[in-house]
């Protein structure tokens, strides 16, 4: 260990065997978004000797791009919240889909998650009375999102990654994991990784890896998402044997920008709506009355008047429907343009500037503000903001027992985007960042309970397995190929946006699913240019083979699944069937040959009846 | 609305390189990122760039652009001459990696200096209780990106490697202040930031400032506040004869010097 990078820890003198290096942990988190961060400071504080290993610097990650708050029944603005209504409004956002008990939990614990913030430094906004702000959000029966302005996501990653530095937890950054190892037993064993500065192999020994890895947004072409989210701890989990489930309920964020073009997707909060903005077509309408689904007629107001009351009278008024469920928005606004009532820009517009004062717009949305008049010209205190649709959120992914996140391979767990079951079809807005800080400390204790009883008696490193991993990695280096890997992620974004997208039927399906069949073809032939130093063409290359696989995942499961619920829109089978649909998950498993995808269904698990009475 | 931009890239590492010249199709409303992975998409699959959220949220596309420091998401092409040829380089007052990528751990290291927040107990129904307007001091300082332009540019540890291990830089000057200015943290700062921070080695020539993305007022708000505090406690005579013969003193009450 002589030649350490001090800070980054990376080792680069090549007189190790194979240039490897080696690493023992009881711990290793892969991720450190907000969902690993917790994760780590969790496992840190049962006394586990932990490791964060992220593909990007410390700080960067997708969590800071949350904009709206985390969601929290903590009664500060309304006494009458508590975990039970945030229960009800989670799993009916979900349309009933969600793991109960994960729901439950998130619901019960989040309170307390969101005070620990405070307790690390956090500065919420705060209410007249100095308590924690909390805003309106779609699904949320009542103002429940602490927040801060509209950067909450930068608020909470930095107050984590502060917390872990003070901690003094070790951080591997620009360091990817391609593969996860196991002993001969199946256990976990640990993690095969590569330093992205000097493309040096890194063997991470440990009997609990947590994977919190984020989601698999870069697979489509409109996205909020960023380089990273390219579906790795799905595929890590799938490669290992793990399952996933619900892989077909994607979220389409109602609103991203969709102009200027190298901006398209980029994520515009929906405090915009909880803050008083509404959705309008072309012809001037506030479009979302002529939306609101059967499901949500009870909770949702009919006219405007009651609609504009609602936001300072909340006993006596129903909820405007530009504050539905995000699938709900979504849909709603794809059918206004493809009916001709777009803008400009192929959107829709978004006014708050009508609706608000500059000064309550600028103190509440300063972000907002600072990215259209940036990046578009536009000054949204004056102007409607052109938005629509962008590939947001994926609510499937790793399988896990929803106490403690452990996944079906022994000793693998899973946080945050990357797991499932928790949003079932369809997440509510805020309640991903309470899902990270939930379930993050959840993971994080086990993992460092399962290090702890195993005592000295631990999963060993198969040679093999490592020399298969570093083979494999280097792969692309070796082929004489003729494909390019940027051509080929360009296509399969594509593929996904026409084919996999918010509205979906079986033809399309079908296609997507030969198309990547064809893309798997050509990835065998990539091949990458320069050496191993800080490669993106390279890293790219890793990438892809996850995004191909989550994709098949997603196209496939997307084409058993003749319905539409939440996240998953079939224009050949537009019915929500409760009888049949409602109550099983689709899962997926990596098929015999290790390349492909198997599906398979799998009940839902039953609520207790003490739960059941909350949605009678 | 396209056209062909001209760019020079900056390619190497450690041990030298030279600028690139590349000419790559751009269109209406991009940005100079966009460029840049247009670049590295058709022409040079190994050009090393650091970016995330392409949106100026997360502060990882810092870049020299026709020598000034910037955010490469930031920049819009539109603020060019088409004819002009946009000169990309890495930031200047950390080590090269490759091309424009860079060794930022420097930053990282001083973060790990600065002691974290230390609260008191919660109130005793379990919450806390702070007023708005008290946050919104420190709020303005956790805007920061940690994008580092500001430690980048700040000249006194720009081509003065030797200033390094003294001096903490803007960012972290950011930091103690927020800090310093929490309504409840209950940690004296202030002869830290004198001593190890390096404060005193800052002539508030407002550089960082200057380049800010979030347009945060690092030198007035945060650097010569701090400098106040810290020359209260140090220099002012009243205030020294008092911690002298143990008087109390408001602005010490409840903090604990680390």
């Amino acid at each position: 260990m002589s030649d350490r990078h001090p800070m980054t820890g990376n080792e680069m003198s090549g007189s190790e065997p194979g240039g490897l290096e080696r690493h023992q942990y009881d711990v290793v988190v892969v991720g450190a978004g907000g969902a690993g961060l917790r994760a780590a400071i969790a496992a840190h504080d049962a006394g586990a000797r932990t490791a964060i290993v992220c593909k990007s610097l410390l700080g960067k990650a997708h969590t800071v791009m949350a904009e709206g708050g985390i969601a929290a029944a903590m009664g500060n603005r309304w006494p009458e919240d508590n975990w039970e209504v945030h229960f009800r409004d989670t799993m009916r956002g979900g349309k009933m889909l969600n793991n109960w008990r994960m729901a439950q939990l998130h619901a019960q614990e989040a309170p307390e998650r969101v005070m620990e913030l405070e307790d690390w430094g956090a500065l919420f906004d705060r209410t007249e009375d100095g308590l924690i702000s909390q805003r309106d959000f779609g699904g949320h029966k009542y103002a429940r999102l602490a927040h801060v302005g509209d950067r909450t996501g930068l608020e909470m990653i930095r107050t984590l990654q502060q917390r872990a530095v003070a901690l003094g937890i070790d951080v591997f950054m620009e360091c990817t994991v391609t593969e996860l190892l196991k002993d001969g037993s199946g256990s976990i064993a640990g993690a095969f990784a590569y330093w992205r500065e000097t493309g040096r192999f890194v063997v991470f020994e440990a009997p609990s890896v947590v994977l919190a890895t984020g989601g698999i947004g870069k697979s489509f072409k409109v996205t909020s998402n960023s380089w990273e989210y390219t579906g790795d701890g799905h595929a890590l989990a799938l490669r290992a044997g793990a399952s996933l489930i619900n892989m077909e309920f994607v979220q389409f964020h109602p609103t991203g920008m969709v102009w200027p073009p190298s901006v398209k997707g980029l994520l515009v909060t929906e405090s915009v709506r909880g803050d008083g903005g509404i959705l309008k077509n072309s012809d001037g309408k506030r479009f979302m009355f002529d939306y609101i689904p059967e499901f949500f007629k009870a909770e949702t107001a009919d006219t405007i008047e009651e609609a504009d009351r609602w936001y300072d009278d909340k006993k006596n008024n129903r909820r405007p429907p530009e504050l539905l469920p995000r699938d709900e928005v979504a849909r709603a606004i794809n059918s206004e343009i493809k009916a001709g009532r777009g803008s400009p820009h192929g959107g829709i517009f978004l006014d708050i500037a009508s609706r608000r004062t500059p000064d309550y717009i600028r103190k509440r949305l300063p972000s907002m503000y600072h990215q259209f008049k940036e990046l578009a010209d536009v000054d949204i205190t004056q102007e409607p903001m052109e938005i629509g649709p962008t590939c947001h959120y994926v609510m499937g992914g790793i399988e896990v027992d929803p106490d403690t996140e452990l996944a079906a391979v022994p000793g693998l767990y899973a946080v945050g985007e990357c797991s499932g079951g928790m949003h079932g079809s369809n997440r509510l807005g805020g309640n991903s960042l309470s899902d990270l800080l939930v379930f993050g400390r959840r993971a994080g204790e086990a993992a460092a309970a399962r290090a702890d009883s195993m005592g000295q008696s631990r999963p060993t490193v198969r040679d093999d397995d490592v020399r298969a991993a570093q083979a494999s990695a280097l792969a692309p280096f070796d082929v004489e190929g003729d494909e390019n890997p940027y051509a080929i992620q360009h296509d399969l974004q594509q593929s996904m946006n026409d084919l996999v997208g918010i509205i979906r039927t079986r033809g399309e399906l079908e296609q997507s699913l030969q198309e990547i069949e064809k893309l798997k073809e050509r990835a065998k032939r990539m091949t990458v240019e320069g050496h191993r130093q800080y490669n993106p063409g390279w890293h790219l290359a890793i990438d892809l083979r996850n995004m191909l696989l989550v994709s098949e995942c997603i196209a496939k499961a997307a084409l058993a699944r003749e319905e539409s619920r939440g996240g998953h829109t079939r224009d050949d089978f537009p019915q929500t069937d409760h009888e049949v649909w409602g109550t099983k998950n689709l899962v997926c498993n990596v098929d015999a040959t290790g390349a492909g995808i198997d599906l398979s269904e799998k009940p839902l698990p039953v609520m207790p009846d003490e739960l059941k009475k909350y949605f009678d | 609305m396209g056209y062909r931009l001209k760019m020079r890239i900056w390619r190497g590492d450690q041990s030298g390189g030279d600028l690139g010249d590349y000419e790559v199709e751009v269109s209406e409303g991009e940005v100079v990122l966009d460029a840049i992975h247009r670049v590295q998409a058709t022409q040079a699959g190994d050009l090393a760039v650091r970016w995330n959220c392409k949106a100026g949220k997360c502060g990882s596309c810092s870049a020299e652009i026709n020598g000034r420091p910037r955010l490469m998401c930031m920049t819009r092409l539109s603020d060019f001459d088409p004819v002009e040829t946009v000169t990309v380089t890495p930031m200047r007052s950390f080590p090269v990696i490759r091309d424009l990528v860079t060794d930022v751990s420097f930053n990282y290291e001083k973060a790990s200096e600065l002691p974290s927040f230390a609260p008191p107990p919660r109130d005793a129904d379990g919450k806390r209780r702070m007023a708005q307007v008290d946050v919104e001091r420190g709020q303005e300082f956790r805007k920061c990106i940690e994008c580092f332009l500001c430690q980048n540019t700040c000249h006194v540890v720009r081509d003065h490697e030797e200033n390094k291990p003294a001096f903490a830089g803007p960012r972290f000057f950011l930091r103690y202040a927020e800090l310093d200015m929490h309504p409840l943290d209950t940690h004296d700062r202030r002869q830290l930031a004198q001593g190890a921070a390096g404060l005193g080695m800052c002539n508030i020539t407002k550089c960082c400032t200057e380049v800010c993305p979030e347009n945060i007022k690092i030198t007035d708000n945060a650097i010569i506040p701090m400098k106040e505090r810290v020359v209260d406690r140090k220099f002012d005579p009243l205030v020294w004869l008092g911690s002298k013969i143990g008087l109390r003193n408001r602005d010490n009450d409840g903090r604990t010097e680390v």
